[in-house]
């Protein structure tokens, strides 16, 4: 992570550094990069701590020291030049993380080809795209942002922290072990082609495969042919020792990515619909020696809850939606409780920049069905989704020594009365309902005098001349 | 507590005689699409003691009975007898609230929207089907209704889309094995959805016309399309206003000569007598104050439905007395420099402004169980709660025209009612009993009977 080149130190006056807390895209990133540069030094007081792994603290101090937390307790001492903020009667609890978001991507899909391995998301990412703080809004710090469900096997995954405003480069979590995306099922063999199309997807046009049967293959022809040219490195790297005349294999991007599946180093998200899609992918892992680190959506998860535990293997699903396509028919809201007591590692993701923005309320649904306790509940949307995505060490729960991506909520976070009033990611505050809607009536105001502007009435008013047709061919 | 024999106290409990039986008929009918709704126990007279009540027309009442007698509530009140042979629900502990109802939804007419075409009937082909009924179209063995009512939504408008006169919305209880056992209202209003000012998406968007729209290409084109597409819709209305009178006349003077019958006048006759409410969809500021203004033209009582930017026409709707069935409460606000709660904040400044409102799921029926919590999100931003809950019980009653019988608990309403172990809009609150048309629902649903399956596999 670098912040060298945008972090600058030139103060800024107050009104335009509260104005970049919001949607203000149009600033160039530099300038927005200089905000909040707090060091990360806050005191929070007297709130309900809802760590969601060493349980619930009543009446207790946050102190958060250069980015990480710093202390929890009672009475904490505010050190010189932190800022105090007083939590009495709020709740604070772990950034949410969802294990599943295509927010902020610019293409989603490239659906061209079976396998795409050589793909990547951080090319694509947009880092000014207003739902990210509408996401921080909703005490949501981190997401896993994943190629779309166009292919097989589809393109390299970006775990990101919401800073927004700051450059990718800023927004890339520290040391987050990369992944990879595969699909199965309906949005693969494109069935629904008439009616759905993806987005960044060309009119879809048949493609192998158009069954289960083919995904299954496209599968086992890509991983035996990683597992070769695995072989061909070895053997490479075997013989470099001896011999300098050795010849490397010729890089292949393709497969590469796949090789560091086979090897560990790159988590497998597939999103799944049917348990037997499932139970093909994980039987098909086995075999080539590799772990599915989640099954994303897995709607059908639930009736082959066993087999997922046996793989070790992670569920990320939705709380309660159904019935929206035909492999999602026999979803159910109790999928999270039957796997769990199987012993899956399971999480509610959302999969849209808006239900992203409700994760506290998809997670309460949990206690209704299936009877999980509040803990384990607020835990599918933090602590579980951080050790699918191989950043528990850091982020996830409310420990001293985590970085401090935390959200103070006015209420109980699952309570549906709930809002949140301030989130802060590495101790920054990245959120703050208050001077959110203290600069309305500004943003309002400007809205105003941008649309009285010339070029912004009707045409034909003002001596503006009216509209010429779009010519026929760049309708 | 007498145990009764057709209530599952509990969403999981083990099924008793009556939903065994339930459970079997329903095996029989498993080849099609949703047949998981088990049937509901008979009227009788039930009363539900020792609860806390929330009758949402009046005071909270700390602890009383609600008694039930055939398919309505016959008292409710903190000191009310208990005729003998009444079945007695001991609610200690529980809290008694009015059914909800949805006055957005497509219920039963979409069972999946994607790849299952066969099982989509919410929009006609064509820009006037205004005969066009969902009463006939509502599959009462949808898997959607069984998993919205266990979570206490009672009755729903069932709405078709499309076109411009999409066709005839219906209000049915959420329980009975056909249409006519459903059936509360079967032409509660005309679903119409006025072509839109401009370019843009508009959530569940319709059929033929709007693809014109679509494919216009500037401003202009669109407006002399709309202006086409409006002029029609005035013929039809204005037409069905003319056959109305010649059949009014030929009934006070055989003399003259027979109107010729015409099904499509026919079905709009209630409409433009201003006896039934016209449903016009309509989301943005501009759509929906010419939506009003065309209403009052054409002497019809318009309902806005969506009603996205309602709040920046909230003078004019109240100056106007127009209700709103508030949809999309949970969109991601349309412009980038809108509030990040915009939407969420809508419901409450309404309402603040003196407008009348339903908060709707405004979902075609699988997310239609989510009701309370889209009331709830609008109370986290600015509704009160009591107004939250009104917002999905009286006041979409009142607004459906069936305030008087419906919303609340009051003697002489129907009996759609549920007893829950907490707040109503809350997530984490389990129905502990349901009543609909005064008959005791089993509190199982596809979701349920999917549970109970798996959860015992080894």
């Amino acid at each position: 992570m670098t912040m060298t080149s945008f972090t600058g130190t030139r103060p800024m006056p107050t009104l335009l550094r509260a104005a970049l807390v919001a949607a203000c895209a149009a600033l160039p990133l530099a300038a927005q990069a200089t905000r909040v540069a707090t060091g990360g030094t806050t005191l929070i007081k007297n709130a309900t701590v809802l760590t969601v792994t060493k349980g619930t603290l009543e009446n207790t101090d946050l102190l958060i020291q250069n980015g990480k937390i710093a202390q929890i307790g009672k009475n904490l001492a505010s050190p010189a030049g932190a800022t105090v903020i007083d939590a009495t009667g709020k709740y604070i609890m772990p950034g949410i993380i969802d294990p599943h978001s295509h927010m902020m991507s610019d293409a989603v899909n490239e659906g061209s080809l079976s396998v795409t391995s050589m793909v990547r998301i951080t090319d694509v990412l947009n880092p000014t795209a207003p739902n990210i703080y509408r996401a921080l809004a909703s005490g949501v710090t981190s997401l896993n942002i994943l190629h779309g469900s166009a292919n097989t096997i589809g393109g390299q995954n970006a775990t990101v922290k919401l800073k927004y405003g700051r450059p990718v480069a800023e927004m890339l979590f520290p040391g987050a072990p990369p992944g990879i995306k595969f699909a199965l099922g309906e949005n693969v063999t494109r069935k629904n082609q008439q009616q759905v199309q993806l987005p960044g997807q060309p009119a879809a046009s048949r493609r192998y495969p158009a069954t289960r049967m083919g995904q299954e293959e496209v599968l086992r022809d890509a991983f035996t042919r990683a597992r070769d040219y695995k072989a061909a490195w070895d053997d490479y790297r075997a013989k470099a020792k001896t011999d300098k005349n050795a010849v490397a294999p010729r890089r292949d991007l393709e497969l590469e990515p796949l090789v560091e599946v086979l090897e560990g180093k790159r988590l497998v998200h597939a999103h799944s619909y049917r348990s037997d899609e499932m139970l093909m992918l994980l039987n098909l892992a086995r075999e080539f020696g590799f772990k599915v680190q989640t099954l994303q959506h897995a709607l059908e998860g639930y009736k082959i809850a066993s087999e997922i535990a046996a793989a070790g293997t992670g569920l990320s699903t939705f709380a309660d939606n159904w019935s929206y396509k035909i492999e999602a028919y026999d979803a159910i809201p109790y999928n999270v409780a039957i796997v769990m007591e199987k012993g899956v590692l399971a999480t509610i993701n959302s999969d849209s920049d808006e239900r992203v923005r409700r994760l506290n309320i998809d997670a309460a649904k949990l206690i209704k069905y299936g009877g999980l306790t509040e803990e384990q509940a607020l835990r599918t949307i933090t602590y579980n989704g951080a050790l699918q995505l191989g950043v528990a060490d850091k982020v996830g729960s409310i420990e001293v020594g985590k970085d401090a991506d935390i959200a103070i909520w006015n209420a109980h976070p699952l309570s549906v009365y709930a809002n949140v009033d301030k989130t802060f990611i590495d101790g920054e505050v990245f959120f703050d309902r208050q001077k959110d809607l203290a600069q309305r009536s500004e943003k309002e105001k400007e809205r105003a005098d941008l649309e009285r502007q010339d070029p912004n009435q009707p045409p034909g008013a003002r001596g503006r001349p009216v509209q010429p047709a779009v010519p026929e061919e760049n309708r | 507590m007498r145990a009764l024999p057709f209530i599952a106290p509990r969403a999981l409990a083990r099924p008793t005689l009556v939903a065994v039986a339930t459970l079997a008929s329903s095996t029989v009918l498993h080849a099609q699409l949703g047949s998981f709704n088990p049937r509901p126990g008979p009227q009788g007279t039930y009363a539900i003691t020792n609860a806390r009540i929330v009758p949402v027309s009046g005071p909270e009442i700390a602890r009383g009975t609600v008694l039930i007698k055939g398919s309505k509530i016959e008292a409710v009140g903190a000191n009310v007898a208990i005729p003998s042979g009444a079945q007695v629900l001991d609610a200690s502990g529980l809290t008694v609230y009015p059914g909800m109802m949805d006055a957005g939804t497509s219920m039963g007419l979409s069972e999946i929207g994607q790849g299952a075409n066969a099982t989509v009937d919410v929009a006609e082909v064509g820009s006037f089907n205004p005969n066009a009924q969902a009463y006939y179209a509502i599959n009462p063995h949808s898997a959607h209704i069984g998993v919205a009512r266990v979570v206490g939504i009672t009755s729903v408008v069932s709405r078709p889309t499309g076109g411009i006169l999409s066709g005839q919305a219906a209000l049915v209880n959420l329980a009975g094995s056909t249409v006519p056992e459903m059936s509360v209202v079967p032409r509660v209003a005309l679903a119409m959805e006025l072509p839109r000012s401009g370019f843009g998406g508009r959530r569940g968007g319709g059929g033929g016309e709007f693809a014109a729209l679509a494919g216009a290409a500037n401003t202009q084109d669109v407006q002399r399309l709309r202006q086409r597409q409006l002029d029609s819709l005035r013929q039809i209305l204005k037409d069905a206003e003319a056959y109305g009178k010649s059949l009014d006349a030929y009934a006070r003077d055989k003399t003259l000569p027979r109107p010729k019958h015409d099904v499509v006048l026919e079905s709009m006759l209630p409409a433009v007598r201003g006896e039934e409410p016209v449903m016009m969809v309509a989301d943005r500021a501009g759509d929906i104050r010419e939506s009003v203004l065309f209403a009052e033209e054409m002497k019809l009582k318009p309902i806005i439905v969506g009603g996205r930017d309602a709040w920046m026409v909230a003078a004019f709707l109240k100056q106007h007395n127009v209700p709103v069935l508030l949809g999309g409460i949970n969109d991601l606000p349309t412009r980038e420099d809108d509030p990040y709660d915009v939407n969420w904040s809508a419901a409450g400044k309404l309402v603040a402004a003196g407008v009348r409102i339903a908060v709707t799921s405004g979902d075609a029926g699988s997310e239609v169980r989510n009701l309370p919590l889209v009331a709830g999100m609008a109370a986290a931003y600015g509704l009160s709660k009591a107004d939250a809950l009104k917002s999905v019980t009286l006041w979409p009653a009142q607004i459906m025209g069936v305030g008087d019988k419906m919303g609340s608990l009051d003697a002489g309403k129907v009996a759609n009612l549920v007893v829950t172990d907490g707040d109503l809009l809350e997530a984490k609150t389990n129905t502990r009993y349901l009543f609909i048309d005064g008959r005791p629902v089993p509190l199982d649903s596809k979701h349920t009977e999917l549970y109970t399956q798996f959860k015992q596999r080894p």
